[in-house]
């Protein structure tokens, strides 16, 4: 892709943004929220949780678009586009996980459970893992791209799983707080919001989705760089 | 479904303008599976190898979990499904290794027959291997468990979860045997995949061997079949796009 002045710019100006937003963000969930009610200080760690869960959705969302086009058009750029999203979504998935862990060790007494939310969320995270050792077989690289993009329409399976498990096994010990369920007065750990924690949520949810597009965008930037010094390199050997 | 509606259109439209003949879906389908079937009769290199595979699982997993008679009711599911995966793997990753080694594949993907055929065909081979996996597990979990596996709500749960196991694991051996180290590859990109359905499978038989109630096993029954539907779909759509070269 040709170098442009002005996609730069806007690219810089997207970053300091990003950096702006998570500094309030910070702010709003270290100073502006109180601690809540029953939960206490721990609770804080549930708006990166959640935030960084909204992050990874877009990106593994939009590597699902990316596979397809890619085997709609077989243009170059979706595959870059899947690939770039799964490397971040994988980073997003991880904080998830482990401010997940960080919160129930105090509230369920353990750091893990195979609880249906968690095992989902660890067999999405080992789905798009796999993703990359895929792309790492395979040599040619049409079809690394080919393979690539139906996995990544696989893995997206344990994405819709990790979404619809809680209403085939409401069961779940995991506090729903996205979307309404049909058995939400059964559920352990729900907690009922004021309006700063609902503030607090949203804005650190709005942050994490910009700053995952901020890092996809990065990220399709060094793919090209990379593509680029590839090809002069070339250049260069065969008029030497 | 659309098996049988390929087979009547087929059939019933022979028109004379029409140059090329195909042969009907179905019976690609069903010739695939029958060489696939009769290859295994006479060499038998895949079923044996599984089977023995699932003999030394099962007597590692009974050494190693000396149980008492309640818990060996709480585990034998999961002995039963994670031999089947274990075992199933194995098998899947010769399946295809053999035809494009030997380069049947590529004269398979030079007929003019419906490529989804194919993979229909390469599944239902690799469905009843792993199916009779699993039936001779049936048996010898019986016996060295000491829980009877004989009743008919198992084996509908085999059943589904061996075909949602050989319909992705088809898919996927079909895309790893392309890798650089295949062996290495298969388990790592197959086991995520099919972990859903190991799952549900697992919790279904463990519900039902330790005598809980309808509800607690049939949602899980009722995502095994969800799960296995969806991606007989998916091995109908995504098919094409791995074998096309």
């Amino acid at each position: 892709m040709q170098y442009s002045e002005s996609r730069t710019r806007n690219l810089r100006w997207l970053t300091y943004a990003s950096i702006g937003l998570f500094v309030i963000s910070f702010w709003m969930i270290f100073f502006y929220v109180g601690p809540e009610q029953t939960q206490g200080e721990v609770q804080r760690v549930f708006y990166t949780h959640l935030g960084a869960f909204f992050g990874s959705f877009v990106l593994f969302v939009t590597a699902l678009i990316a596979g397809i086009q890619y085997l709609r058009t077989r243009h170059e750029k979706w595959d870059d586009l899947g690939l770039s999203a799964i490397e971040i979504g994988l980073v997003f998935s991880l904080i998830n996980i482990v401010t997940g862990a960080i919160w129930a060790r105090p509230i369920w007494n353990t750091w893990w459970t195979w609880d249906p939310r968690l095992t989902t969320v660890a067999i999405m995270w080992l789905s798009y893992a796999a993703y990359l050792m895929l792309r790492a077989g395979i040599e040619d690289p049409n079809r690394r791209r080919r393979f690539a993009a139906v996995y990544s329409i696989l893995a997206f399976s344990s994405v819709f799983l990790t979404i619809v498990i809680i209403r085939v096994r409401p069961d779940t010990i995991h506090p729903v707080v996205a979307g309404p369920t049909s058995t939400s007065e059964g559920i352990e750990g729900e907690f009922a919001m004021s309006d700063r924690i609902t503030t607090t949520l949203l804005f650190t949810i709005f942050t994490y989705v910009v700053i995952s597009i901020t890092l996809l965008w990065h990220r399709i930037r060094l793919e090209n760089r990379g593509k680029l010094i590839q090809s002069r390199k070339m250049k260069l050997l065969l008029n030497a | 479904m659309s098996a049988t509606t390929t087979t009547s259109e087929t059939t019933t439209t022979i028109e004379p303008q029409k140059r090329r003949l195909r042969t009907p879906y179905f019976q690609v389908v069903a010739s695939l599976a029958w060489k696939d079937l009769r290859a295994e009769a006479r060499g038998r290199e895949l079923v044996n190898a599984m089977l023995l595979f699932s003999v030394m699982a099962v007597l590692i997993f009974s050494f190693a979990l000396e149980l008492d008679r309640q818990a060996q009711e709480a585990t034998v599911g999961g002995v039963l499904w994670v031999t089947i995966a274990f075992a199933g793997t194995l098998g899947l990753g010769r399946s295809l290794a053999a035809e494009k080694d030997k380069g049947s594949l590529d004269a398979l993907l030079l007929a003019p027959v419906e490529r989804s055929a194919l993979f229909y065909g390469k599944m239902i081979g690799n469905f009843l291997f792993t199916l009779a996996v699993g039936f001779l597990l049936v048996f010898l979990l019986t016996v060295l468990f000491n829980v009877n596996l004989f009743r008919p709500v198992l084996w509908l749960i085999i059943v589904l979860g061996c075909l949602g196991f050989a319909t992705t694991g088809t898919l996927v051996s079909s895309m790893s045997v392309h890798a650089r180290a295949r062996e290495m590859l298969l388990p790592i990109l197959l086991l995520p995949v099919i972990l859903p359905i190991i799952i549900s499978a697992t919790r279904a038989s463990t519900a039902l061997l330790t005598e809980l109630k309808i509800e607690d096993w049939l949602p899980w029954i009722q995502l095994l079949c969800v799960v296995d539907f969806v991606f007989l779909l998916a091995g109908f759509f995504l098919f094409d796009f791995i074998v096309e070269e």
